[in-house]
């Protein structure tokens, strides 16, 4: 099998902060200075800190400013990332938030380009767009089918070839001349991917669309990824927080971390790798601020304690600051399963309420007075929506549960064949 | 196998000596590196993607109507009511001259033109800002968001042309006042110079507003303005000896309304070296706009 991306050294420099925000005059200056080789008069002097703690999401930043080449406010969101796909391979992308996976992707993609290094690409390269990403909203399924096409590279003749299959495929027949935005959800998200996966793009980049839509899709999309790959000899990339779908679909995987290569092989051991990982560093996590957006900010998490028996009681504590005035809308606490499925989501709100932050920090406290799960590592997670954010932020912290002791029944089963919850039950005599 | 991770090309050549013969004879079909040079224009891109800025010109025509009473006849009731009220603001209170020509006929051939020039600037200069969602999620050359807007703005023009055209004949065969004449063959070469004008400056805004988002504010503003220092509302006749008659004149807007209105109506002024500024000015807007354009677009994405 041949290679046909082969990705040599590439390293990705990213400015943190608000950018742009300096008038036409600082620039200017800025750039007078750097003539006559002075230093940047507008840089912040002693803020350093200040931008460490702001921009948190970009874990690890400190090992990687330590690279050289950079400024205060930047960081390497890649570095020296290096790899070979084969041909007909169906690679798996790991890591957690930040670790660059996105990054790396949107390079293969040329949404953005490399700082330094060079990607060698064989073959046309189309990314799998986000939900309804280039759909618009007036015109109608059969519209933007030819639409998103177009935009994914494909000529107008591919296209209608392909046009019943794509059709079929997303199951939407009834609804093909209705303008998509009547569509649910989930009809938007079978659309968007039956196009992608009909393009016949050499390579396919798949990011974690498989968040949305119904098992019964994702099973389909799956599917189709193998198929794409085993019978047509297609390359996939197939970036997935969800572990269990990395294990059914991938014999490789690439594993970042802090934008380096952390491991690179068979599916197993490197997930086994990431998992260890995440079990000795989401203590770190509890002390880290992440920020949401430019104003809001995750100042604290925790949860105590973060070792119980199943069906013990666990504590939580959330801590969102923001500058300026926010209204945080949705607040849900999320519980994962090591392999990244969601295991239970908790709606924060007070009876649907948003929190109002004003310029000030905001403690929400509770308990799960439950936590019925079967013994494993769980990720306690928060999906934080505001007016200018939304997102899964998914390993904050880790929760290791352990069997209960008492009241065994007789032998009891591994814990990989008993799902996720203890159920209590009782046997009528 | 994927397991055998390369460093550098150095290293893989010192690994296994073979590689490099292979990797030699392997071609590419893309190489994606830093951007090193300015002129690295990717015009080739833009042509193997034209299916797709067909595409967009389509979808900017339909998408608009959809859910309108009138549908396309906003753009013939839109110079109508602009022309009536030049006609009575410029023409009957302010008493300006229209070159002898019936007021309506002098207005709306300006307006024509210049709301072809307006729109496809104020339209074009919006790209980065309201196309970041796709252009953060996949690749296609961004020049074919403007370039399909120029095409759909002539959509537009072609109607109101149509139009004036309706006026022009209704006045011609009702006086002797209207001259059309062999300068009417210009008319393709005015619309391309007003189209890679209006190109031109709309993505030089374009790719400094993702930067300086206050160019957004004033680009609406300066073309309103702009249109006071060209023709329309009165002829370069005119403008005698003015304070701003320089700023007029080198306004590459002037010779382009001045000849449509000489060609149609047989007023005005045609001076084929006026109209050759006006190319070269023309050519070296677009040029600096497509330079700057894709300078911006490979790192745009990361400074939103």
């Amino acid at each position: 099998m041949s290679t046909v991306i082969q990705v040599d050294d590439v390293w990705k420099k990213y400015r943190l902060g608000v950018i742009g925000t300096g008038t036409l005059r600082h620039d200017f200056e800025r750039w007078w200075h750097r003539v006559r080789g002075k230093p940047d008069p507008h840089a912040k002097v002693g803020e350093k800190g200040k931008i460490e703690s702001e921009k948190g999401k970009v874990e690890g930043s400190e090992n990687r400013a330590s690279d050289g080449e950079l400024a205060d406010d930047e960081v390497w969101a890649l570095c020296g990332v290096s790899f070979e796909v084969k041909q007909g391979e169906i690679l798996g992308i790991i890591g957690r938030n930040g670790a660059g996976k996105s990054t790396l992707l949107k390079i293969l993609s040329r949404v953005t380009s490399p700082t330094k290094g060079e990607v060698r690409v064989k073959g046309r390269i189309a990314s799998l767009l986000e939900v309804g990403t280039g759909f618009h909203p007036e015109l109608t399924g059969r519209e933007n089918i030819f639409l998103n096409g177009a935009i994914l590279g494909m000529t107008k003749p591919e296209i209608r070839s392909k046009l019943d299959e794509i059709v079929a495929f997303a199951g939407i027949e009834t609804y093909i001349d209705t303008p998509v935005k009547r569509y649910s959800s989930g009809m938007y998200v079978r659309l968007a991917f039956a196009v992608a996966a009909h393009l016949e793009p050499e390579i396919l980049i798949v990011d974690e669309v498989l968040a949305v839509g119904d098992a019964e899709f994702q099973k389909k999309c799956l599917g189709k990824m193998e198929s794409i790959s085993h019978q047509h000899g297609r390359t996939v990339l197939f970036v997935s927080h969800n572990m269990a779908a990395i294990q059914a679909l991938c014999r490789h995987i690439i594993y970042l971390d802090d934008g380096r290569v952390r491991g690179i092989g068979s599916v197993d051991a490197q997930i086994n790798l990431f998992l260890e990982d995440i079990r000795s560093k989401s203590r770190e996590f509890e002390t880290r601020a992440v920020s949401l957006g430019t104003s809001l900010e995750l100042q604290h998490f925790a949860v105590s304690p973060t070792c119980v028996r199943s069906g013990e009681p666990i504590d939580f504590e959330i801590e969102l600051y923001s500058s300026t005035s926010a209204s945080v809308t949705d607040l849900v606490l999320l519980i994962y399963s090591a392999y990244g499925t969601r295991v239970s989501a908790m709606d924060l709100r007070n009876h649907g309420q948003p929190y109002q932050i004003r310029a000030e920090s905001r403690v929400v406290r509770g308990r799960i007075q439950s936590l019925p799960l079967v013994e494993g590592d769980y990720q306690i997670g928060l999906y934080i929506k505001s007016e200018e954010y939304h997102d899964n932020l998914m390993d904050l912290a880790t929760v290791r549960v352990q069997s209960r002791a008492s009241q065994q029944r007789s032998a009891q089963y591994a814990a990989i064949h008993r799902g996720f919850l203890n159920l209590e039950y009782v046997i009528e005599k | 196998m994927v397991e055998r991770l390369v460093r550098s090309p150095k290293r893989l050549r010192s690994l296994n000596p073979t590689i490099e013969s292979q990797s030699a004879a392997e071609q590419w079909d893309l190489i994606i590196r830093p951007k090193t040079s300015w002129f690295d224009l990717h015009l080739g891109d833009l042509w193997r993607y034209r299916d797709l800025t067909a595409m967009f010109v389509w979808r900017d025509f339909v998408a608009q109507y959809k859910q309108t009473i009138l549908g396309p006849l906003w753009h013939i009731i839109q110079p109508l009511f602009t022309t009536l009220i030049f006609t009575v603001v410029f023409g009957k209170m302010a008493k300006l001259s229209t070159d002898g020509l019936p007021p309506v006929l002098f207005y709306l051939g300006g307006v024509t033109c210049w709301s072809y020039f307006a729109d496809c600037v104020n339209r074009t200069s919006l790209t980065f800002i309201n196309n970041a969602g796709i252009f953060g999620k996949v690749y296609f050359p961004r020049l074919s968001i403007p370039v399909s807007l120029v095409i759909s703005g002539m959509i537009k023009f072609g109607i109101q042309f149509a139009l004036f055209l309706a006026f022009a004949v209704f006045y011609w065969a009702q006086s002797a006042r209207v001259h059309p004449n062999a300068a009417i063959a210009l008319t393709p070469l005015l619309l391309l110079l007003m189209a890679g004008l209006s190109l031109g400056a709309g993505i030089i805004v374009s790719a400094l507003s993702t930067r300086y988002r206050d160019l957004q504010q004033l680009v609406k503003f300066g073309v309103q303005l702009m249109m006071f220092a060209t023709p329309v509302v009165y002829p370069l006749s005119m403008i005698g000896g003015g304070s701003f008659r320089w700023l007029i004149l080198a306004n590459p807007m002037t010779p382009i309304v001045e000849t449509f209105r000489y060609a149609y109506l047989g007023s005005g002024t045609f001076d084929a070296a006026y109209l050759c500024y006006s190319a070269g000015f023309t050519a070296a807007v677009l040029l600096l706009g497509i330079v700057l354009f894709n300078h911006v677009e490979r790192t745009f994405i990361d400074t939103v």
